[in-house]
């Protein structure tokens, strides 16, 4: 199953675990991560802009990727779009298999794709105002980690 | 027109509407861009990490750019890290 969402209101991160558990019952491992907005720093809130044409889409096509590279039994991407608070969950990536590297590694994969490929800009509200967040090195690195095999 | 990210700000808005009967290609679109928000806006777009997406389909290579009545231009910056 595959469960792709982008949602504008805050969500249950523990709720892609009990469904993949529920639906995917052949499923050994579960493997679930949480991104959460930091709090402190000076940051009084996150706001993330998509753009509806191409940000759904392209999560849907990194969701196959994912199940057909991990041969994953379940995989669910939540990612929020609007504004946040620290705290707030920003993004869940769930993902079930028959064993535990299976699920593991599909999260890592889809969360490096989410994090530098994925088309979403974020800004950041200091005590001075909005800034908006550049790419890093750090995330075009970790993407090249799945360019082989 | 839609401009997303800092592209927006230099723009001053997120959306704008190009009257005109004419195909726009990548000249004529420096020139409308120009209009909305200046040679800062200009150059931005020309930077090599801004893509284009026409109607939810990104270009290759932005110069081929050919846009007519009821099309959406995006203008997409690089996308955040963090």
């Amino acid at each position: 199953m595959r469960d792709v969402r982008l949602l504008s209101a805050p969500f249950d991160p523990g709720a892609p675990g009990e469904e993949l558990a529920a639906r995917c019952p052949g499923a050994g491992a579960i493997a679930t991560f949480v991104g959460r907005v930091r709090a402190g720093g000076g940051v009084e809130a996150l706001e993330l802009q998509h753009y509806a044409p191409l940000t759904l889409p392209g999560m849907e096509a990194l969701a196959d990727s994912a199940l057909a590279r991990f041969g994953l039994m379940g995989l669910v991407l939540l990612h929020r779009v609007g504004r946040l608070a620290p705290g707030e969950p920003i993004v869940c990536v769930a993902a079930a298999a028959r064993h535990r590297r299976a699920a593991i590694e599909a999260v890592d994969y889809c969360m490096d794709h989410l994090k530098s490929a994925a088309w979403f800009w974020k800004r950041e509200k200091r005590g001075d105002g909005w800034h908006w967040i550049e790419p890093r090195a750090e995330d075009r690195r970790d993407l090249r980690r799945w360019a082989t095999g | 027109m839609v401009f997303l990210g800092k592209l927006a700000d230099l723009a001053g808005t997120g959306e704008h509407v190009i009257a005109t009967s004419e195909r726009c290609d990548w000249p004529a679109l420096e020139g409308h861009l120009a209009r909305v928000g200046g040679d800062a806006l200009v150059e931005a777009v020309r930077a090599p990490g801004v893509k284009l997406a026409i109607n939810g389909t990104l270009l290759a290579d932005k110069r081929d750019l050919s846009a007519g009545e009821g099309d959406e231009v995006a203008f997409l910056p690089p996308v955040s890290g963090g």
